[in-house]
């Protein structure tokens, strides 16, 4: 298959080929969509554990003595909660509201940070970010080049993860890491993932990304473990109901029917995008994010129109067939009034209306170490 | 894998087997691969009538949808009812189980225009 010379290759993309994955192009990238198949990827992952190379995703660094003060007038939540070896998730917003980015941020101290950004908004949110950073005491460094990030994630990831490091992982909680040597390689251990399964998600300098990715598949296969392609990423993540952003989230969304009120702190000071959130919050919301799930065959897939009674009540944002619950599942962003659980509704595919029903999220329990 | 040497293809990917004047037709193997995961076909109704080139049915994969092309003008003469419980026959099995449906061929004169074997190799390596 001819390759398109202008997308990056992350340090993986050989081991990805020879591993037999379709390589397919995602947010400037060739990335593997697949290896074995989508669906015994993706039970692999929530049965026993799966290896994702996310090296494509950006890390830009914030240092300096305002650094804490910068971040919290960033984004919208609340970064004074965070403490050494946390992980905090926020989205990141325009002056308008709108969504430039979802992110996690790591504290490593009070005026050193971590931002974890999507592929395909790496360059913009840099931007963004130092443009934001003037009257501020900050450096702001892209180091996205120099790190690559090896997702570990499924019931076994921790044991599996444990026979390669003395750090011990039991003591790392949810959304918190620690810096240590994993096969010899400093890293950022962090409990956190895209699956709703247990799981580490690795940082560590590109150099050592193959040395290290074939050292957790030979230590893995004790522990049942498969390498794991964006497709499978996609319908893990979507089982659990976590956003992606460029389908719930955009520019153009609101953040707060997205379903992320919960890190939207209004009370806050201040953040860029808090003035018109506050204002739509107060003037009620007019859409919501809903798990909708199929009563008949069919896929739902992003952009479908959701109806009522024949009326187009919302849309899909992102939807597929459940590999865990057999059946078709979507996000959609719908008119509040039939947001509510047990809801009748229809997805149109096609020329068929298909009948559906409003659910309670995530469609699949998370079993993350809470 | 290699392209049977016993079939017709058209340019997206069905395949075409004579059987006096019916017409088998399935998905080639290239397709199933490039779809992935299948969960379900839909199937045309017995009887209906197709047309050269027009979508007869979807074949839906867990990451993407794709529409069937009829190879050749004719009826629906008879479909694998045996996808409903086991679509996943279209990847294990495309050119066997995983057959889709069966065609009574109006016009043998249009099968001139589906590729050979030799034209749908060429077509693979452009993809």
């Amino acid at each position: 298959m001819p390759q398109d010379s202008s997308l990056k290759h992350t340090p993986l993309y050989s081991v990805h080929v020879e591993l037999g994955a379709k390589i397919v192009p995602f947010a400037g990238w060739n990335m593997p969509i697949q290896y074995a198949g989508l669906m015994q990827e993706h039970l692999a992952v929530r049965k026993s554990c799966g290896i994702f190379d996310v090296s494509h995703m950006g890390e830009v660094e914030i240092t300096g003595k305002d650094a804490e003060s910068f971040l919290q007038n960033l984004i919208p939540n609340d970064v004074t909660k965070l403490k050494d070896e946390s992980v905090l998730y926020s989205p990141m917003c325009y002056e308008n509201g709108g969504v430039v980015d979802d992110l996690l941020v790591y504290r490593m101290a009070q005026d050193r940070y971590m931002l974890c950004i999507n592929a395909s908004n790496t360059d913009k949110d840099f931007q963004w970010i130092v443009e934001n950073s003037k009257a501020f005491d900050v450096d702001v460094a892209n180091i996205s080049d120099r790190t690559a990030q090896l997702a570990i994630q499924g019931p076994n990831a921790e044991a599996l993860i444990q026979k390669l490091t003395d750090v011990s992982l039991k003591d790392i909680e949810y959304y918190h890491f620690k810096i240590g040597k994993v096969d010899q390689v400093e890293c950022i251990i962090s409990r956190t993932g895209y699956t709703g399964e247990d799981g580490f998600e690795l940082y560590f300098d590109t150099e050592k990304a193959e040395a290290m990715f074939r050292k957790v598949m030979e230590v893995g296969k004790e522990f049942d473990i498969e390498p794991i392609g964006l497709g499978a990423r996609d319908t893990l993540r979507l089982e659990v109901a976590y956003p992606l952003y460029g389908n719930e989230l955009s520019a153009e969304s609101n953040p707060l029917e997205a379903g992320l009120g919960w890190t939207i702190k209004l009370d806050k000071d201040n953040f860029v995008g808090k003035e018109p959130l506050a204002a739509s919050k107060e003037k009620g919301l007019e859409k919501k994010l809903v798990g909708i799930k199929l009563l008949e065959r069919g896929v739902p897939r992003s952009h479908y129109s959701v109806t009522k009674d024949g009326k187009k009540i919302g849309e899909v944002t992102s939807g597929t067939f459940s590999p865990t619950l057999g059946l078709g599942i979507a996000l959609a962003l719908v008119d509040k009034e039939y947001s509510k659980v047990g809801e009748s509704l229809n997805v149109e595919i096609r020329k068929q209306s298909v009948p559906a029903e409003v659910v309670k999220l995530p469609f699949v329990p998370r079993s993350v170490k809470k | 894998m290699s392209v049977p040497e016993n079939l017709l293809y058209t340019k997206e990917h069905e395949w075409l087997r004579v059987e006096g004047d019916i017409g088998v037709v399935g998905i080639t193997h290239f397709a199933q691969e490039q779809l992935g995961d299948v969960v379900f076909v839909e199937l045309p109704e017995v009887n209906s009538k197709l047309t050269q080139g027009g979508s007869f049915g979807v074949v839906e994969s867990v990451k993407t949808v794709s529409d069937l092309y009829s190879p050749v003008n004719g009826s629906v003469a008879e479909v694998n009812a045996g996808l409903d419980a086991a679509p996943e026959q279209v990847n294990t099995d495309p050119y066997g189980e995983g057959w889709i449906v069966k065609i009574k061929i109006d016009d043998p004169d249009a099968l001139k225009e589906l590729l050979s074997p030799e034209q749908y190799n060429e077509l693979l390596k452009e993809e």
